[in-house]
């Protein structure tokens, strides 16, 4: 794409507000991001934490550190830390920096929903997180929250749907406004098929959350009804019906999962052509795969349920509709490689979190396709083989798409380049550490270790200490993240607006750092 | 094991399973083959499934290989510029379609079998409560609970000092097994006094869902008498990772002194009970709620109704 920079020049006159209300009352797309970002970053830490508290629980059988009924309450707190308040937040931050100045748009087209949307989010897990300082404690049914025995969380419980549902209006109003931007604000020289594809994927993201998070406010409505109201809809005793509720989370749980993945599509179909220097391998296809995998996400979601007792009938219907999902999924991977293949590929930073990325999430496709099988999924569902499945795509996947995504722009973000050296010491840590951490998990989980149990038989002693070390030490080599990006923020050698000498598109050609506001006016596209 | 050599096996594993651990009938590694018809199905289908799909990575994780190493700039590669073809993009979508179907056939059939609860010998019922299950033998009048064996319970208390190595079957040993008769097919009423619970031994080949409101169901044909454990596998509450199921496999003859001795009675004739019990059909989510326990059941009680 070729573009004239006619948008440096301004932009000048108005910068940021000084002192600490700048981050308060904030505007501007690229401090909402930012924001998001740190948000997400101290999340991680926090669900970290309690991924670390498990595993240290695990790393003997017995009962050694915690009580088992806060073992429960750390795996439901992690999983709820890391969907809502790790990888969703982090796409939207990588969203808001990156969508207006991708389509040459000055802001986001809604800029002070953009700010309510994010101080919401602190807000909601500040209720969540204190629910550990009440009566009965943190919610422990899972981040699943199934009824019925959701309805015995103490008083953490109406608090815990206050938060879900503080946290679903952010993610709506967020997606609300991406779509707006998208449509409305990208320059008009951009047709729709000339868009990224990180463009592609946020603007079907953006449909799915407005149409599922509802779903979830709902089903969590219900309970707190169920609860305190006398209703019985997921009450059996009142006539209700418990699997009502796995159907209408999962109707939600299931497009949610692609929510946490189609943007690291787009993250990955940005950076491989960069380092393969080389146009995306089918980008057409690229984008029909996307909307098919959307669409899809909506009618496999009972596969997340297949040992409830369905009818033969509904089991093979979500057994086909599962498997389907694995030919959009595909295109796309060969389409990765295609782009690879007879490319004249670099392998920075951002590159091998993007390899390691199509090669580990892969791995996690090919445990959803054997999960897919109703039969063996009686044996594998609610086992440690589960577990790594979806590790394998949420972190190997989604948190790779986004720690590559964050080399891929922080030159473009501070204006300076990162260590590349310590970059490449990060990601191999990090590659090596999570597959000591999540590849054992499959053997557990095959050998008949169940999932959210805080003690296990003997003979899975020696796979779970492996997996323990593997998550200590997956979490310290996080720390060297930490200070790559810190040193970056505070100096390092200057990067050029191109950065990447491969890199297409609007974004660079802004100058690096990008000026405080952008494109003010509308870049022409080729 | 040390850690050193599971380490070793992990990582000698790779992206596939190593022959050796992949086989053993007890493998650390995979599934059991286990003992009933459906258990044998369920590991052919997982096998054949995991094949496939180590076939798919060896040709996809291939090219990206090739393309790494030799399309590399470093070894002077020049970028080619194409970027679409219609051909390979259709073959593409294609082939993982007619793979696809390879998996489903055999999915489908097995499926078909193992949701035939028909011709059953005799039914048991079993209810999960917080934390134990319920056993009820419908056609012989014999009703018991099964929890967690004293010794597993005692070493699992927080601060107990007791080693779980000095336990055998640390975890998976309960107090009352269930008992079954060999070469009979069983059908499982299961069903649930509060929260949902999951009724699994992966020696039978997979787990049903224990859910108030319902009565699913599951059928077993256990093959060698024998000594099966397995545990609850939905999440059910504090004490979630500590109700184990042992189920006990003995031939018809002794399965037989064992009713007489647990002061049931056998049935009248082949088929009574479960006839009647097929016209059940499932889901039934309006059925009567079971009833809990009207007092919690005391230890070494409780085997007779």
């Amino acid at each position: 794409m070729n573009t004239h920079a006619a948008a440096v020049e301004h932009g000048e006159h108005h910068g940021p507000e000084r002192g600490f209300m700048r981050w308060i009352r904030t505007t501007n797309h690229k401090d909402i991001g930012t924001l998001y970002l740190i948000f997400s970053g101290v999340m991680f830490v926090i669900g970290g934490m309690f991924a670390v508290v498990i595993r240290a629980e695990l790393l003997e059988p017995g009962m050694q550190i915690v009580d088992p009924y806060f073992f429960n309450e750390m795996t439901t707190m992690h999983g709820l830390v890391m969907i809502f308040g790790v990888i969703m937040p982090a796409f939207v931050g990588l969203a808001n920096w990156m969508v207006p100045i991708m389509v040459g748009a000055p802001d986001m087209a809604l800029p002070r929903l953009n700010n309510f949307s994010f101080w919401l989010l602190p807000f909601a897990f500040l209720l969540l997180l204190s629910t550990f300082f009440m009566p009965g404690g943190a919610p422990a049914s899972g981040w699943t929250m199934y009824a019925p025995l959701v309805e015995q969380t103490g008083m953490a419980f109406p608090f815990m749907v206050f938060a879900i549902h503080l946290a679903g209006i952010s993610s709506v109003m967020g997606a609300i406004n991406i779509i707006a931007t998208i449509l409305n604000m990208r320059t008009p020289s951009m047709r729709l098929m000339k868009m990224p594809l990180f463009i592609w994927s946020w603007l079907i993201t953006a449909f799915l959350l407005i149409a599922v998070m509802p779903v979830l406010a709902g089903a969590v409505t219900m309970l707190l009804m169920d609860k305190y109201f006398g209703t019985s809809f997921f009450n059996a005793a009142g006539g209700g019906d418990p699997v009502l509720y796995q159907h209408v989370f999962w109707f939600f749980g299931h497009p949610e999962v692609y929510i946490m993945i189609l943007p690291a599509f787009g993250i990955i179909s940005e950076i491989v052509p960069t380092f393969a220097r080389k146009p995306l391998f089918g980008y057409a296809s690229m984008v029909y795969a996307l909307a098919s995998i959307a669409f899809l996400s909506f009618i496999v979601w009972a596969h997340h349920m297949f040992t409830v007792g369905m009818p033969l009938s509904a089991e093979l219907f979500f057994m086909f509709a599962t498997m389907l999902i694995a030919v959009p999924t595909g295109v796309k991977v060969f389409n990765w490689v295609a782009t690879m293949w007879r490319g004249s590929m670099t392998f920075e930073t951002p590159m091998l979190f993007a390899i390691a990325f199509i090669v580990l999430f892969s791995i996690g496709g090919f445990s959803g396709v054997m999960l897919a099988i109703v039969p063996a999924d009686f044996q594998y569902q609610d086992t440690y083989f589960v577990v790594a499945h979806f590790h394998y795509v949420l972190v190997t996947g989604s948190l790779f798409a986004i720690i590559a995504a964050i080399y891929y722009w922080l030159p473009k973000w501070t204006g300076h380049m990162y260590n590349e050296f310590w970059g490449k010491v990060h990601f191999w840590t990090s590659l090596v550490t999570v597959n000591i951490l999540y590849f054992p998990m499959h053997f557990l989980g095959l050998a008949g270790m169940p999932r959210r149990t805080a003690d296990y038989a003997l003979q899975f002693t020696d796979m779970n200490q492996l997996v323990s070390v593997g998550a200590f030490t997956f979490g310290a080599s996080q720390l060297i993240f930490l200070g790559v990006i810190i040193a970056c923020v505070r100096g390092g050698k200057k990067a050029t607006a191109q950065v990447w000498d491969g890199a297409k598109g609007l974004e660079w050609t802004l100058e690096s750092p990008a000026p405080y506001h952008s494109f003010e006016v509308a870049p022409e596209v080729e | 094991m040390s850690i050193k050599r599971a380490l070793a096996a992990a990582s000698a594993a790779g992206l596939a399973l190593t022959a050796g651990g992949a086989y053993a009938a007890d493998s650390l590694y995979n599934l059991p083959q286990g003992v009933t018809p459906v258990s044998h199905w369920v590991y052919d289908l997982h096998m054949r499934t995991f094949w496939f799909m180590v076939g798919i990575a060896v040709v996809v994780f291939g090219a990206m290989l090739i393309s790494i190493i030799f399309h590399r700039k470093s070894r002077g590669a020049v970028a080619a510029n194409f970027h679409e073809n219609i051909w390979i993009e259709m073959a593409w979508t294609a082939a993982p379609f007619i793979i696809l179907i390879a998996l489903a056939v055999p999915a489908v059939s097995v499926l078909v079998k193992m949701e035939d609860y028909s011709k059953a010998d005799m039914s048991i019922k079993v209810t999960g409560y917080q934390w134990m299950w319920n056993y009820d033998y419908v056609d012989n009048g014999i009703s018991f609970y099964s929890k967690l064996a004293e010794d597993t319970n005692t070493a699992r208390q927080l601060d107990s000092k007791v080693s779980p190595f000095s336990v055998p079957h640390y975890l998976r040993d309960v107090d009352h097994p269930l008992v079954v008769p060999t070469g009979e097919k069983i059908r499982l009423l299961i069903t649930s006094g509060d929260v949902i619970h999951s009724w699994w031994v992966p020696d039978f080949g997979g787990k049903t869902d224990a859910i108030p409101g319902y009565v699913n169901q599951m059928w077993i044909k256990v093959e060698k008498p024998g000594t099966y454990r397995g545990q609850c596998a939905e999440l059910c509450g504090r004490d979630h990772a500590f109700m184990p199921i042992v189920v006990v496999a003995k031939t018809p003859e002794d399965f037989r002194k064992w009713v007489k001795a647990e002061g049931g009675h056998l049935k009248a004739g082949p088929q009574s009970g479960a006839a009647t019990m097929n016209r059940v059909r499932k889901p039934a989510p309006n059925a009567a709620q079971p009833k809990p326990p009207t007092k919690p059941p005391v230890e070494g009680s409780g085997t007779t109704l």
